[in-house]
């Protein structure tokens, strides 16, 4: 396939998207008249009226506790919570997005830090690539999120209670992506460059700095972007077993206790922005760094 | 004490035994022996640690009670397998993986289609599928169908993404070949670009086993009949049976990775002639 100039690709792709988009958007309704349709009807029912069918579908849109909330009630939900009320509230979806935002990037920065420091020792010692990373790779056919809950209450019984634990289980999900992609950057120079630096008796401090660093960051971006959206996963599961205190997992679990699926919603979309947001950031730091580095195509 | 200082020294001798396997010229055994000594180190240390230092149960358990109570309910984790593993994520990825290769193959046909669902696709693909846990037990209740939904809506787009990727696989030279022999849309698609789109589908395949697994594990956090292993490890952690709750992540990890290999065995069985694959 030709490689198209990024600018062109965009705007060649935005009238399919938004059709896609617009498609997603109708489905929505429709489903949301489909599965809140039986409520109204057993209320009408109940009161011994027979409403017509644009009465039923005007009330499909505007219940109380939908089985599928329409896309404008999240999208009220979303401004009640964000823009109309306090951000201290505790009713805030930017208070609890912050709790849990925090803890993401704390967990993030830690799970990065351990990861990168894990993958050079990996790459100038063969004993412990050959003992550590078999496990790695392995670690990630194994769903780790699992021991969220164990965490959490463990760390809570020995009083480290709040950012803490969570950050831990975002660091724990961030790690191995981040450890693999750069071991395997690390070692993307090819024989060619690594003889060249040996030619200019280049140590192995140098080799790395001026070779293998600057080669290993296009892995280290994709693998940071799978490592982020790791971290947010990991923030929010580990909200859920604290018992809905704060953040947007708690905002997802009490929404399933009591029945709110509006709200449930507007923690979902909340999330995915959070997500959409940080993955976007990463891949921002990834073109101007790669620019800076004459790296880009 | 003792415990402690065995376990270190355990250490020192098993670092310096893979030091000297290490710097051997790498064999079959070597691969094999190295990490293998590394895990069984790391459960030495934990296990003389635990004991050394006299860490309650409630905090760490040492691998032998892990190992004890493993053996002893076999039963209840076999049970919790078949809920979680079997009805709910076995389940989900058949239907997520076949549905997503459908569309895939649905849309193939139409770019501006592919165009507009790839984006949308690779957005999704980012996101904390996973929130949707709620609402889909909230729709299908709190037996296996809802956390076959879950596991269907986490793998759905890696694998829809992946296939697509992979029906351009195949060069122009080689779709030009079909043509002069005038193969039908449908023969190029079956002799040539399904073939080629292969390697790219497994990819999307191995990356769904985890994502499956994890799915109905967490969405069994909202709510369960009293059978699962997301159900029991949520439980027996708030009983604080920490005992239990590792023997479940170890019946998670043993299936997770065995259900990996699986897929990654069809995967070496099927393309076999992919360059990834020889050598």
């Amino acid at each position: 396939m030709p490689r198209v100039p990024r600018g062109a690709g965009m705007t060649r792709s935005i009238l399919p998207v938004l059709t896609v988009v617009a498609a997603i958007v109708a489905l929505w309704y429709a489903a949301a008249f489909a599965m809140n349709q039986q409520w109204t009807r057993d209320q009408a029912a109940r009161a011994g009226t027979e409403p017509t069918l644009a009465q039923i579908a005007a009330d499909t849109m505007s219940q109380e506790r939908p089985k599928l909330p329409a896309p404008h009630q999240v999208a009220a939900e979303l401004w009640d919570t964000t823009v109309a009320k306090r951000v201290t509230s505790k009713r805030s979806l930017v208070y609890h997005g912050w709790i849990t935002l925090s803890a993401t990037l704390l967990g993030f920065a830690i799970g990065t830090g351990l990861g990168i420091l894990l993958a050079v020792g990996i790459v100038h010692n063969r004993a412990m690539d050959m003992s550590v990373m078999p496990w790695a790779i392995a670690s990630q056919t194994i769903p780790i999120l699992a021991i969220a809950p164990m965490i959490i209450v463990v760390l809570n019984s020995v009083g480290i209670s709040g950012l803490l634990p969570k950050a831990v289980i975002s660091a724990y999900l961030s790690f191995f992506p981040v450890v693999v992609g750069m071991v395997k950057g690390l070692r993307s120079p090819d024989a060619m460059q690594l003889d060249l630096l040996s030619t200019y008796n280049a140590d192995r401090w140098q080799t790395f700095w001026k070779l293998r660093l600057p080669a290993s960051m296009p892995y280290l971006f994709t693998s940071l972007k799978v490592g982020v959206a790791a971290s947010l996963v990991g923030a929010i599961v580990g909200e859920l077993p604290t018992g809905a205190v704060a953040g947007l997992g708690a905002r997802l679990l009490a929404g399933s206790y009591y029945g709110q699926t509006v709200q449930i919603w507007s923690a979902l979309l909340g999330a995915a922005v959070l997500a959409a947001a940080l993955v976007g950031l990463i891949g921002l730091a990834q073109r101007l760094t790669l620019a800076a580095m004459g790296m880009n195509r | 004490m003792s415990w402690i200082a065995g376990a270190l020294a355990f250490w020192g001798l098993a670092w310096w035994a893979n030091l000297r396997l290490a710097a051997m010229p790498g064999t079959r055994a070597t691969r094999f022996a190295v990490p293998a000594l590394f895990g069984v180190t790391v459960l030495v240390l934990w296990e003389g640690v635990v004991r050394g230092l006299d860490v309650p149960g409630v905090i760490l358990p040492p691998p032998s009670a892990i190992a004890e109570r493993f053996a002893a309910s076999l039963p209840i984790l076999w049970t919790d397998f078949v809920q979680t593993f079997v009805k709910g994520a076995l389940s989900g990825y058949a239907i997520g993986c076949g549905a997503a290769f459908l569309t895939a193959i649905l849309i193939d046909r139409s770019p501006f289609l592919q165009r507009g669902l790839l984006p949308v696709g690779n957005f999704v693909a980012a996101l904390p599928i996973v929130g949707t846990a709620p609402i889909l037990v909230m729709w299908f209740g709190f037996d296996w169908q809802s956390k076959a939904a879950v596991v269907v809506a986490m793998v759905f787009f890696p694998v829809l993404v992946n296939t697509v990727e992979g029906l351009s696989a195949a060069t122009a030279m080689q779709r030009d070949l079909m043509r002069t022999w005038s193969a039908s849309y449908w023969q190029t698609l079956l002799r040539l670009r399904l073939p080629a789109a292969l390697p790219f589908v497994f990819n999307g395949l191995k990356i769904s086993t985890t994502l499956a697994l994890i799915g109905a594990i967490v969405a069994e956090f909202f709510g369960s009949p009293i059978k699962g292993m997301g159900f029991r490890i949520s439980t027996e952690v708030g009983r604080l049976a920490l005992d239990m709750v590792w023997a479940e992540i170890t019946v998670a990890a043993i299936a997770g990775s065995a259900f990996y290999g699986l897929v990654a065995a069809i995967e070496k069985g099927v393309t076999f002639w992919h360059p990834s694959q020889r050598g």
